[in-house]
C-alpha cells in the first residue's frame, strides 16, 4: 500500500462491482459453537451499534452492549430528520447501485475510498427491506408502496423517509432488534455507562473500562474484539445540532492507544438550521436537508435591507442558489450551499437582527401544492384562501413537525413567515481511520458509522450517514469480523484481573481525582464554549493558515488552564454529569487541536475543508489532486505530537473531475 | 424575566428529597427551559454548590431524555411539547416555578431530577419487536400497506418513550406507552404473526414492573408530548381480549 507500511486498507482485489460479492463469500467463518465462546463489546447503540449489536447476537456471539443515555433507544441517531438513501429505483427515474455509488464520491468531493463507497451502494436497498421486515412505517403513497424524496447532490428520488422523523424510526427498529437479544440473553446491555478506555494485551485490543454513571463505580469488560459506533464529534464546536452529550471520547481513547484518527479537519457545517438567538444558545436545531425540496432560499438585492420579508417584490430577492447553480438549484451538497449562504451574509445581505441568517420560503410550495391539490379535487376556479389552505395541508402532512419545531423555538410560524436559517456544525466525516474491514489500526478495535472515517470524503451527502451507520451494523460486520475472529477461537476470555485492566482501571482513576482535585474556578461548560468559539471562528466554515496556526496555540493555552483552573464540583462514586461533562471537554481540547494541524496540513480545499487560500476565482473550493489525493491518519505519539500516515486514494473507475453543481 | 424555582434536590434513590429555592434574575423569555437550568447550574458552580443534576440529550424534543414535572404537569404547561422545547417566554416576569421528578414505584429516583426508567425498556424487550433476524427480509415493496394504515402505524410509533403519560396517571400506569408499541404493530402486516404473543408478554411485563392499571382517565394522552392517543389504548385492550381468549396458557 502507498503512503505507509501501517496502513494496509486491505480491499479485496477484483473488478470494483464484484469485490464485495466475491469477498463476502470467502470471508472465514466462525462456527456456532465458537461464536457462543466469543466475546464481543459495542460501545454505542445509535443505528451503527445497535444494528451490528444485534445482528452479531443473532449470529450467536455474546454481545455487551454500551450506551451512556438511560436507554439504548435515546442514541443521538432518534433525532435524523430528513432520510435515508437507497438504489432501489422504485421511482424509475434512473437510479442504480453505480449512480449511488458515483454521486457519493463526488459529493465527496474525490476524498472517499471507492471500493468501500461502491458497497455501501450495494447494500443499501437491502437496509430499506430489512427495516420494513421489523416494521418501520416509513411514508407510502396512495397505492400502499413506498414514497421517496430528493436530498442535496442527487438528480433522482431515492430518499426514504418517515415524516421528518426518520432517525427515529429507523432507530427504534434498531433498538427492537437489540432489545429482543437482550430479552433473549445474547446481549447484556449496560446503559448509562460510559467507557473511558480501552484495554490492549498484546498488541490486540481486549476490552475497555467503563464507568457506571450511576454509581461512578469503574468497571472491566474483557471482549474479543471492540466495536466503537459512539457517533461523530461535532460538539467540539459546543454549538452543533448534535445532542449534548455527543462526544469524542470513546474514539479518542482508542486513538490514543494507537488507532489512526483518519480526516480529523473534515466536518460538515449543515447549511439549514435556526440561528443563534443570544449567548445562552446551548445547542442548534437543523431544519432538515429535505425543506430544501420544496423550500426556496433567498436574501434581499439590497444590502442591509430592513423590510420584512413580505414587502420585498419578488424581483428584489436574490435565490442565489438557483442564480449561481442552475442545475442543482437549492439542491446543492451542503458544503456549497453552507459557504454561498456565508458568502451573502459576509457581504452584508444576511437577514434578521444578527445578520447571520438567509430566508427559507414556502410560499411557492404551497402555492404549487395548493393548486395541485385543486386539480386532483377537480376544482377549476379555486380562490386564493383555498390554495392556501391545501398547500399548507400538504406541507404540513410533509413536514409538519420541522414547522412545528421551528416555531417553538423562534416563537414565529413559518407557515406565514419564511423560515430563518444558518449553517451550523452538523456532522464529522473525519474519524477514526479503518480498512475494508472495518478495523482500526489496532487489531481487533473497529469502528462503525459516525464514529469512522470511511465512506463520504470531504462531504458527505443527505441521507446517507443513516444509511451508512446501519450498512456497517446490519450488513458490513456481521461478516468481515470474521476475518479476524475465526483467528481467536483458541483465545480463551481473559480475566479481567489482568495487569492490562489493572492499569487502564488505574489510568482512568487517576484522571478523574486529578479533574475532581484541581478545584479551580471555571466549570466544565465554560471552557467547551470557548474551545468552541475558537474552532468555529478558525476551524469553521472557511480556514487559514494564519487562523489555524493562532487556533493551535490558544487551544494548548486553553488546555492548560483547564488542568489547573476547572472546577468539578461533586464526587467520583456518584451520579455526577459535571464529572462526565468535564471529562469529554478535556478529551475536546486535544482532538481540537489534531483538527486544526489536520486542516493547516491539507494546503486545498475539498468538500467541507475550505482553505481561504485555495479557490477558484467564482469562489468553489480548489482541490488539489496531485498532492492530495490521500487520506490522512494520523497516529499519536504523545501530547500535542502526531505523526501523519497517508492513505493514497486511487479510482481505477471514476475519473476525478472539478466537482460541479452548474 | 425574574423567576423563583422550587426545584426537587435528592442525593440518591436511598436519601430523603426536599425542595430548594432559587431566584433567578436575568432570563431571557427566548431561553429554552433547559438553558434556564442551565443558567442556575453555572451559579450553583460558582457558588461552589452542587448543581442540579436533570435528564436530557438532544434538546429537540426527540430522544425522550428530558423529564421534568413543572407546576404538577409532566414536561410544564404547554401541549405536545416536551421540557426541553418549553421556551421561558410560556412563563410570566415574577412566576415561582416547581419543579420535580417523574413520580413512580416503576421509575425510582437517580438523583435530584433524574429517574431510572429501564423498565420501559425491558417492556419492549418482551415483545416490543417484530422477529425477523438480519438478512431475512423480503423486496421493500413486496408489502404494500395502505397509506391510512401506515399513517396509523407511525403515528403510534411516534412515542418517545419518555414516561409523561406515567407520570401524568393517578395510578402510574404505562398502559399509553405500551398501546403505542403494540398498536404500531397491530396495524402492520409485518407484525400479524405474533400479534397475540406481543400483547400478552407486553402487558404481563409491564404488571411485573409495577405499574398500576389504567382506569381510563385519558390524563395520558393530554400529557403526552407526542400526543399519542388514547385509541392506542383501546386497540390494546381488544388485542389483550383477542390474546387471553386464544391463549394456550389461559
Ligand atoms: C439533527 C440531525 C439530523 C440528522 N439527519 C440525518 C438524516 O436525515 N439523514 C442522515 O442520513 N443522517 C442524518 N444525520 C446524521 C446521522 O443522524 C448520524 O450521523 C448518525 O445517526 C450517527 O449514528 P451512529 O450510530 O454512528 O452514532 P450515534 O447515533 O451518535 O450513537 C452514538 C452512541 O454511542 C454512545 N456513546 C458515545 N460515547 C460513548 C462512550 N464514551 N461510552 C459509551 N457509549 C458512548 C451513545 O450513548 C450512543 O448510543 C443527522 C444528524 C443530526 C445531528
Ligand atoms: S406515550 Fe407519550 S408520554 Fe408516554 S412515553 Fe410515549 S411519548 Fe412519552
Ligand atoms: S432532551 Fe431529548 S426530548 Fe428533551
Amino acid at each position: 500500500m502507498a503512503g505507509s507500511s501501517r496502513l494496509d486498507a486491505k480491499i479485496p482485489s477484483g473488478p470494483l462491482e464484484k469485490k464485495w460479492s466475491q469477498y463476502r463469500s470467502t470471508v472465514p467463518l466462525v462456527n456456532p459453537a465458537n461464536k457462543r465462546r466469543i466475546e464481543i463489546i459495542v460501545i454505542g447503540t445509535g443505528l451503527a451499534g445497535a444494528s451490528a449489536a444485534a445482528s452479531l447476537a443473532e449470529m450467536g456471539y455474546k454481545v455487551k452492549a454500551f450506551c451512556f443515555q438511560d436507554s439504548p433507544r435515546r442514541a443521538h441517531s432518534i433525532a435524523a430528520q430528513g432520510g435515508i438513501n437507497a438504489a432501489k429505483n422504485y421511482q424509475n427515474d434512473g437510479d442504480s447501485v453505480y449512480r449511488l455509488f458515483y454521486d457519493t464520491i463526488k459529493g465527496g468531493d474525490y476524498r472517499a475510498r471507492e471500493a468501500n463507497v461502491h458497497r455501501l451502494a450495494e447494500v443499501s436497498g437491502n437496509i430499506i427491506d430489512q427495516c420494513v421486515a421489523q416494521g418501520v412505517p416509513f411514508a407510502r403513497e396512495y397505492g400502499g408502496l413506498l414514497s421517496n424524496r430528493s436530498f442535496g447532490g442527487t438528480q433522482v428520488q431515492r430518499t426514504f423517509y418517515a415524516a421528518g422523523q426518520t432517525g427515529q424510526q429507523l432507530l427504534l427498529g434498531a433498538y427492537s432488534a437489540l432489545e429482543r437479544q437482550i430479552g433473549m440473553g445474547t446481549i447484556t446491555m449496560y446503559n448509562r455507562h460510559e467507557m473511558m478506555e480501552v484495554v490492549i494485551i498484546d498488541g490486540k485490543c481486549r476490552g475497555i473500562i467503563a464507568r457506571n454513571l450511576i454509581t461512578g463505580e469503574l468497571e472491566r469488560h474483557f471482549g474479543h474484539a471492540v466495536l466503537i459506533a459512539s457517533g461523530g464529534y461535532g460538539n467540539v464546536f459546543y454549538l452543533s445540532t448534535n445532542a449534548m452529550g455527543s462526544n469524542v471520547t470513546a474514539a479518542w481513547k482508542a486513538h490514543k492507544k494507537g488507532a489512526f484518527f483518519g480526516n480529523p479537519c473534515f466536518t460538515q457545517i449543515h447549511p439549514t438550521c435556526i440561528p443563534v438567538s443570544g449567548d445562552h444558545q446551548s445547542k442548534l436545531t437543523l431544519m432538515s436537508e429535505s425543506l430544501r425540496n420544496d423550500g426556496r432560499i433567498w436574501v434581499p438585492k439590497k444590502k442591509d435591507d430592513n423590510r420584512a420579508p413580505g414587502d420585498i417584490p419578488e424581483d428584489e430577492r436574490d435565490y442565489y442558489l438557483e442564480r449561481r447553480y442552475p442545475a442543482f438549484g437549492n439542491l446543492v451538497p451542503r458544503d456549497i450551499a453552507s459557504r454561498a449562504a456565508k458568502e451573502r451574509c459576509d457581504a452584508g445581505y444576511g437577514v434578521g437582527t444578527s445578520k447571520l441568517a438567509v430566508y427559507l420560503d414556502y410560499a411557492a410550495a404551497i402555492d404549487r401544492y395548493g393548486h395541485a391539490e385543486a386539480n386532483k379535487n377537480n376544482v377549476h376556479n379555486p380562490s386564493k384562501e383555498d390554495i392556501v389552505k391545501w398547500g399548507k395541508a400538504v406541507v404540513k402532512e410533509k413536514y409538519g413537525n420541522l414547522f412545528d419545531m421551528y416555531k417553538q423555538i423562534t416563537g414565529e410560524d413559518p407557515y406565514e413567515v419564511p423560515m430563518r436559517i444558518y449553517p451550523a456544525v452538523h456532522y464529522t466525516m473525519g474519524g477514526l481511520w479503518v480498512d475494508y474491514n472495518l478495523m482500526t489500526t489496532v487489531p481487533g478495535l473497529y469502528a462503525l458509522g459516525e464514529a469512522n472515517f470511511s465512506d463520504h470524503g470531504a462531504n458527505r451527502l443527505g441521507a446517507s450517514a443513516l444509511m451508512q451507520g446501519l450498512a456497517d451494523g446490519y450488513f458490513v460486520i456481521p461478516y468481515t469480523i470474521g476475518a479476524y475472529l475465526s483467528n481467536e477461537i483458541r483465545t480463551p476470555a481473559i480475566p479481567t484481573t489482568h495487569e492490562a485492566f489493572v492499569e487502564a482501571e488505574k489510568s482512568v482513576a487517576d484522571r478523574i481525582n486529578t479533574l475532581l482535585n484541581v478545584k479551580g474556578s471555571t466549570s466544565p461548560e465554560m471552557f467547551h464554549r470557548r474551545l468552541g468559539k475558537i474552532m468555529w471562528d478558525k476551524c469553521g466554515m472557511a480556514r487559514n493558515r494564519q487562523g489555524l496556526e493562532s487556533a493551535i496555540q490558544e487551544i494548548r493555552a486553553l488546555r492548560r488552564e483547564f488542568w489547573n483552573d476547572v472546577r468539578v464540583m461533586g464526587e467520583a462514586k456518584e451520579f455526577n454529569p459535571e464529572l462526565d461533562k468535564a471529562s469529554r471537554v478535556a478529551d475536546f481540547l486535544e482532538l481540537g487541536e489534531l483538527m486544526c494541524i489536520d486542516a493547516l496540513n491539507r494546503e486545498e480545499s475539498c468538500g467541507g475543508h475550505f482553505r481561504e487560500e485555495h479557490q477558484t476565482e467564482e469562489g468553489e473550493a480548489l482541490r488539489d489532486d496531485e498532492h492530495f489525493t490521500f487520506v490522512s491518519a494520523w497516529e499519536y505519539i504523545k501530547e500535542s505530537d502526531w505523526g501523519l500516515h497517508k492513505e493514497e486514494l486511487v479510482y481505477e473507475n471514476i475519473k476525478i473531475a472539478q466537482r460541479s453543481y452548474k | 424575566m425574574n423567576l423563583t424555582l422550587k426545584v426537587w434536590r435528592q442525593k440518591n434513590s436511598q436519601s430523603e428529597g426536599y425542595f430548594e429555592t432559587h431566584q433567578l434574575t436575568g432570563i431571557s423569555p427566548d431561553m429554552s427551559f433547559l438553558e434556564m437550568f442551565d443558567v442556575l447550574n453555572e451559579k450553583l458552580v460558582e457558588e461552589n454548590k452542587e448543581p442540579v443534576a436533570f435528564d436530557h440529550d438532544c434538546r429537540e424534543g426527540i430522544c425522550g431524555m428530558c423529564s421534568m414535572y413543572i407546576n404538577g404537569r409532566p414536561h410544564g404547561p404547554l401541549e405536545g411539547v416536551t421540557t426541553c422545547q418549553l421556551h421561558m417566554r410560556s412563563f410570566s416576569d415574577g412566576d415561582t416555578i416547581v419543579v420535580e421528578p417523574w413520580r413512580a414505584t416503576a421509575f425510582p429516583v437517580i438523583k435530584d431530577l433524574v429517574v431510572e426508567r429501564s423498565s420501559f425498556d425491558r417492556i419492549i424487550a418482551a415483545g416490543g419487536f417484530v422477529s425477523v433476524n438480519t438478512g431475512n427480509a423480503q423486496d421493500a415493496n413486496n408489502i404494500p400497506i395502505p397509506k391510512d394504515d401506515a399513517d396509523d402505524a407511525f403515528a403510534a410509533a411516534a412515542c418517545i418513550g419518555c414516561g409523561a403519560c406515567v407520570a401524568a396517571c393517578k395510578n402510574a400506569s404505562a398502559m399509553l406507552f405500551v398501546s403505542a408499541k403494540v398498536s404500531q404493530l397491530a396495524l402492520l402486516p409485518q407484525g400479524q404473526a405474533e400479534r397475540t404473543i406481543r400483547a400478552e408478554k407486553m402487558v404481563a411485563q409491564m404488571d411485573e414492573e409495577g405499574f398500576g392499571s389504567c382506569t381510563n382517565t385519558g390524563a395520558c394522552s393530554a400529557e403526552c408530548p407526542k400526543e399519542i392517543s388514547l385509541e392506542n389504548i383501546a386497540r390494546l385492550n381488544r388485542e389483550y381480549l383477542g390474546a387471553k381468549l386464544s391463549s394456550k396458557s389461559v
